[in-house]
């Protein structure tokens, strides 16, 4: 099992290679649209690699809900 | 003819030559080669092993995020045209964007990127397909991305006329300004396919050289030993300009693009008419158009792609069009053929030998072709005094366009 910081770091560098964000920039209170300027596109490529880096399914009526990195990591956390 | 005069006050490229104008130009004069033996593993199963590649890798250019989200005749175009844009010195210039539009195309657009999300559609499902596929692989990608860049709000339009395409993008940049629907054009062609299958295709069609044990001598326009044209990639990019708007704002004026003329053969998919007469229709068109006569034009880059039917049409159609007076190149010798890039490439070394008064030369010109009979700058760069000259492009599909470019 994965920790909440172990998940954090692995998001931030699927952020730094997707979209280009500095990985000091990522931290859970973070929002991906507002905050990091992860676009929607962009949102898509980070859902499919988190889906391949953390072993779980992100359904796509999921997606809507992860508005900050803390949502991400928390869904993650409960579902890998 | 038309009584708005527009002119060039802006060029870009990024080539097998260079990674910008200047150095494009450097190695035209010098007769240099940009090809080689590709660099692709993969070439070494198909019977054409060589290609003009880039110079400079757009990803030395462009932050790699931005390149996951561009497809490479993309990337190459904005290149081109930001060079452009700032060598017209219009990044801080306060243009109006509503009175700018945009001009680009490429002959076979964004295949590179068709191909591989398609291997990765195979290889591992929809899930894995990049959700930046279609915006990648549109053909309109280039000119949009363009346009966006720039802010142009004119319209911004993207034509496909296989390897007369960079040609047809000057005409259209041409009538937009004449018609007074913008002031600035910026005008291009892209391509950037080097992928075994377009190799394929047009290695099954017996199209392209296989000398592949002398990349540098196998691009050879008019030389007994043509054995089919180089595959190429890269952009090029025009600023067009309306010329009252360019001496308001100082501008530097390189040229002014006098005239265009397009036809089609409606005759045959890939072979070109043999006779050239609608090449010829087109290079009078543009005289016309240009409100000269053909004893104006001294100078043609011609088409010529070093295939054996093409090459020497196109020479009965510069006799009957212009006559034998004109000192012709084909810088295609050196920069391999940049297909749907060619005529923005082309038009760039037009221009630049009206402002340097010297013709690049056409290298591997060892052994002429019988019926060849216009004189050609082989081999070496000829200084001559240039007021006015041609560019040809033809394409698949029987499209012709020649632009006509004169001193400013």
């Amino acid at each position: 099992m994965a920790t909440r910081e172990e998940i954090t770091s692995g998001l931030a560098e699927i952020l730094e290679e997707v979209a280009g964000v500095n990985p000091d920039d990522v931290a859970e209170e973070k929002s991906f649209t507002d905050d990091l300027d992860v676009d929607s596109l962009s949102m898509v490529e980070v859902v499919v690699a988190a889906e391949e880096k953390f072993g779980v399914k992100i359904p796509d009526n999921e997606v809507q809900n992860l508005k900050t990195v803390g949502d991400a990591v928390t869904y993650i956390e409960a579902n890998h | 003819m038309s009584n708005v005069d527009v002119v060039v006050t802006g060029l870009g490229a990024t080539t097998p030559l260079g990674g910008d104008v200047a150095s494009t130009w450097d190695a035209l004069l010098a007769g240099r080669s940009g090809v080689g033996r590709l660099t692709l593993e993969w070439a070494e199963q198909l019977t054409v092993k060589i290609g003009a590649q880039l110079k400079v890798d757009p990803s030395e250019v462009i932050e790699r995020v931005r390149m996951r989200r561009l497809d490479r005749s993309e990337a190459i175009a904005l290149i081109a045209a930001k060079q452009a844009w700032a060598d017209a010195g219009l990044e801080d210039a306060g243009l109006d964007k509503e009175r700018l539009a945009v001009s680009f195309g490429s002959g076979i657009g964004g295949a590179l990127t068709l191909l591989n999300q398609d291997d990765i559609l195979e290889e591992s499902g929809q899930r894995k397909v990049s959700p930046h596929t279609v915006p990648m692989l549109m053909p309109n990608g280039p000119a949009a991305w363009v346009g966006i860049e720039l802010g142009a709000q004119a319209g911004v339009h993207a034509m496909a006329s296989a390897c007369a395409t960079g040609a047809e993008a000057m005409s259209l940049g041409l009538d937009i300004i004449r018609s007074g629907r913008a002031d600035v054009v910026v005008a291009g062609g892209t391509e950037a396919v080097i992928h075994p299958l377009p190799y394929a295709g047009f290695a099954n069609m017996r199209a392209m050289s296989t000398r592949n044990d002398e990349p540098e001598k196998a691009s050879r326009p008019w030389d007994k030993g043509r054995d089919g044209f180089v595959f190429g990639e890269g952009a090029g990019a025009l600023v067009l300009e309306r010329a009252d708007h360019a001496q308001a704002r100082g501008a530097r004026i390189y040229a002014r693009l006098a005239g265009a003329g397009i036809t089609s053969d409606g005759y045959d998919i890939v072979q070109p008419d043999p006779e050239c007469k609608g090449g010829a229709r087109a290079m009078a068109k543009a005289i016309r158009d240009a409100g000269l006569t053909g004893a104006d034009i001294v100078h043609v880059n011609a088409h010529a792609t070093s295939t054996p039917v093409g090459d020497m049409g196109e020479i009965i159609g510069i006799k009957s069009a212009i006559g034998t007076h004109p000192v012709i190149t084909s810088t295609k010798s050196m920069s391999g053929h940049l297909l749907g890039a060619a005529g923005a490439l082309e038009s760039i070394a037009t221009i630049l030998a009206i402002r340097d008064s010297v013709v690049p030369p056409t290298i591997n010109l060892d052994d002429p072709d019988d019926k060849l009979d216009l004189d050609v700058a082989a081999h070496k760069a000829r200084q001559l005094d240039i007021p006015a000259a041609m560019n040809n492009s033809f394409g698949f599909g029987g499209h012709n366009v020649a632009l006509v470019f004169t001193r400013a």
